[in-house]
């Protein structure tokens, strides 16, 4: 499964909590499956989509849900400690791990390799961090929800993409639009 | 009144409570009072990009932030000052202690020290330079100013507005 199809899978799940998605491939993918007010795309920054999720999250009390990837966190890989020490349990971080940097062409990351981000994100100190495989996307994260405690999903998948638009809103409206529904 | 209280005290004034922070000798003395405040949400970070990250994510929510941090992060930040919170529009006092300015006694800190104003106007962020004590007067001001604009701003302050560095 890659990461369009795990994104499509989980759109119903998704729809109703406020959304962090990561930048390039993963928010084009979102923006084309399921766009609406409740989804904040980033268009740039590659790395800060968990730490952009954890400050909503501690900011209010509705769910966020950080769409992040391996190549992402790696870039950032400290936002795992801070994740760790700073408890939001309204907070879902789902990293999609197909071991490559996806929106530059597939080129492998170390998460690829040697490096487990689940074991990096307990020895940072997370205290519930699953694995799943992309099949099961939906089901792990409708349970990380129910839990009401702040997880870490780390999703095992292929890579590979979809041809797609870039997305051309406006950084403002996106911004704007994702804060009333915040607010809401 | 310690300048320390000063500062916080204007932060809470304007309804800043998410503050983030990356340590600094000279911001000791802030850094600890934001923490010992109850109406702020202090959450350290580990490096500044990461940080504005926070206060991105804690600005939609409905808190108003503050990042706290020395000037070499300048370096460190300008692709997410200028692709996150300039992109976006959104506004981030920066309290930055100034090192490499006088009294330094670092010389590696001036290497920064020399392209931080440089740097900053050239990604158009408003900049006001705290040189001595009655400067942070000013400081209600430039926040108010912040969240009127939805800008990031920054609050450059200097070795002698902290009245130097001690014995060193
Ligand atoms: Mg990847």
């Amino acid at each position: 499964m890659i990461r369009s199809e795990i994104l499509r899978a989980i759109a119903p799940v998704l729809r109703d909590h406020l959304v962090v998605c990561n930048i390039g491939l993963p928010s084009q993918e979102l923006h084309m499956i399921d766009d609406n007010a409740k989804n904040f795309y980033m268009l740039g920054t590659m790395g800060l989509a968990s730490s952009i999720g954890l400050g909503l999250a501690l900011a209010q009390d509705k769910t966020v849900i950080s769409i992040d990837g391996d190549g992402s966190v790696l870039t950032n890989l400290g936002t795992l400690s801070t994740i760790a020490n700073n408890v939001a349990d309204n907070y879902i971080l789902m990293i999609i791990d197909n071991g490559s940097y996806g929106s530059t062409g597939d080129q492998p990351t170390y998460a690829g390799r040697k490096t487990r981000l689940e074991k990096v994100a307990e020895a940072c100190g997370c205290e519930n961090v699953i694995t799943c495989r992309g099949e099961d996307t939906g089901e792990t994260l409708q349970a990380a929800i129910d839990s009401g405690k702040m997880t870490i999903i780390v999703v095992k998948c292929d890579s590979g993409n979809i041809k797609l638009p870039v997305i051309t809103m406006d950084p403002v409206v996106i911004r704007d639009r994702f804060m009333k529904a915040v607010a809401d | 009144m310690s300048i320390d209280r000063k500062i916080v005290d204007d932060l809470v004034a304007n309804d800043i409570s998410f503050v983030t922070t990356v340590p600094c000798k000279q911001l000791a003395g802030v850094i600890e009072e934001v923490e010992a405040r109850d109406g702020i949400l202090h959450v350290p970070s580990n490096k500044e990009d990461e940080g504005m990250g926070l206060c991105a994510g804690a600005w939609m929510g409905g808190k108003r932030p503050a990042i706290i941090m020395q000037n070499t992060a300048i370096g460190v930040t300008i692709n997410t000052l200028a692709t996150l919170i300039q992109y976006y529009r959104m506004p981030l006092p920066m309290l930055i202690s100034y090192r490499g300015e006088l009294r330094e006694p670092v010389a590696c800190q001036v290497e920064m020290a020399v392209h931080t104003k440089a740097l900053l106007a050239q990604l158009n962020i408003p900049t006001y330079h705290f040189h001595t004590q009655s400067d942070a007067d000013e400081l209600d001001a430039i926040l108010k100013y912040t969240f009127m604009c939805n800008k990031p701003v920054a609050i450059l302050t200097d070795a002698s507005f902290w009245g130097g560095y001690g014995d060193q």
